[in-house]
């Protein structure tokens, strides 16, 4: 038997066990590069498995209209799919101001350097991820540049909702939360999140190269 | 007077004086019908150009331009408005992503609008109204007591069509 569709997934716990593995060692390895970048404590939390219908997925990050930074990048390879890092405004003036030692106050104020930079973090970020994915599974699966748009999180999901569109009515998407402290509030926490969203096929050959029945 | 939300891939119709609004477009396609005679509003929020590019057997006609503005269209008429009354006004389909490495994802917002703009045309329903492409993402108010098509975005304000 092989995974047909997202519903499939839902009745087996340990398919979310394996997925929940991955997103676990996916993002430590993102968040601990990110660490070093930046040279600041990052938290993790534990990832979660998300197979829901587009119109939840923008309301699982706080309603459609709310403004966030968005990271896109595509797999290919063995895996086919997509990354996207979302991140709240402030985490990405905490970024880029000790990346680059500037004091940016509002996304407005982004120029093209400090694009480059948010791109280059994701870059790194993403290939940490996916490094861990492809050693751990023996897969071969390549990334592409990341694209950066900010705008509400609702027309930044609505890309790899028409992306998955034609095959599925729920997007599945491996979520996990990362924090750091805002700048000068005094121990706020503001955070982003890391989703990798497989397609159906890239999820059988994933449970099949570590050795899950299906 | 009730505001009523309408969904990705989805549609809904209202009199006046509701308002029908659809959130956060990004690469998709919001579509306002407007009968002025019996102000009866309609919204259809698209995913994708065509049906027929379709590969699994499950139909969702709201989710594509070609049987979405056609569902809309049969449900206004239900529900009083005329075919021949009827103006158009379009937004979204948006290039969220600049997508120079991603090319499966480039300009299926453009894609999206030209086969809205193709089945309102095969309708002879007029487009009186257009606020599409570009990088932005855009919040779509209709309100049927006039008509008026409100678009908001983050960062480039609030404007009426």
């Amino acid at each position: 038997m092989s995974l047909q569709n997202y519903g499939d997934l839902q009745e087996n716990t340990m398919y979310l066990d394996v997925l929940r593995e991955i997103g676990n060692i996916g993002s430590g390895n993102a968040a601990s590069a990110l660490s070093s970048m930046l040279s600041r404590f990052i938290n993790i939390q534990v990832p979660k498995i998300n197979i829901m219908d587009y119109n939840q997925v923008a309301e699982n990050f706080g309603g459609p209209e709310t403004l966030m930074v968005g990271l896109l990048l595509c797999l290919s390879g063995d895996v086919n799919g997509m990354m996207m890092f979302l991140m709240q405004e402030e985490f990405a003036h905490v970024t880029i101001n000790s990346l680059l030692g500037s004091d940016l106050e509002d996304m407005s104020q982004m120029g093209e350097m400090e694009e480059s930079a948010m791109k280059e973090v994701g870059n790194i970020m993403a290939a940490s991820y996916i490094n861990a994915i492809a050693t751990l599974t023996n897969l071969k699966i390549n990334i592409t540049v990341p694209d950066i748009c900010t705008d509400m999180v609702g027309a930044l999901l609505s890309v790899p909702a028409i992306h998955y569109a034609n095959i599925s009515d729920q997007m599945i998407f491996i979520e996990n939360q990362i924090d750091t402290e805002a700048e000068d509030e005094g121990g706020q926490h503001t955070g982003s999140h890391v989703l990798m969203i497989p397609d159906v096929e890239s999820l059988n050959k994933i449970m099949a190269s570590l050795g899950i029945a299906l | 007077m009730s505001q009523v939300k309408v969904g990705i891939s989805d549609l809904n119709v209202v009199r006046a004086p509701d308002t029908l609004v659809t959130y956060a477009l990004g690469s998709c396609v919001g579509i306002c019908l407007y009968d002025a005679n019996t102000k009866i509003a309609g919204l259809s929020h698209i995913m994708l150009p065509s049906s027929k590019e379709m590969t699994n057997m499950k139909t969702e006609i709201y989710k594509y331009a070609d049987t979405a503005i056609v569902a809309l269209l049969q449900k206004m008429q239900s529900m009083g408005a005329r075919q021949i009354y009827l103006k158009a006004k379009i937004a979204g389909g948006a290039q969220m992503f600049n997508g120079n490495s991603n090319s499966s994802l480039s300009r299926i917002g453009q894609r999206n609008v030209a086969a809205v703009k193709a089945e309102l045309a095969r309708l002879r329903i007029p487009i009186i109204a257009e606020d599409t492409g570009k990088n932005y993402g855009r919040t779509l108010y209709l309100d049927a007591s006039d008509g008026s098509m409100r678009i908001k975005s983050v960062n480039r304000g609030e404007w009426v069509w």
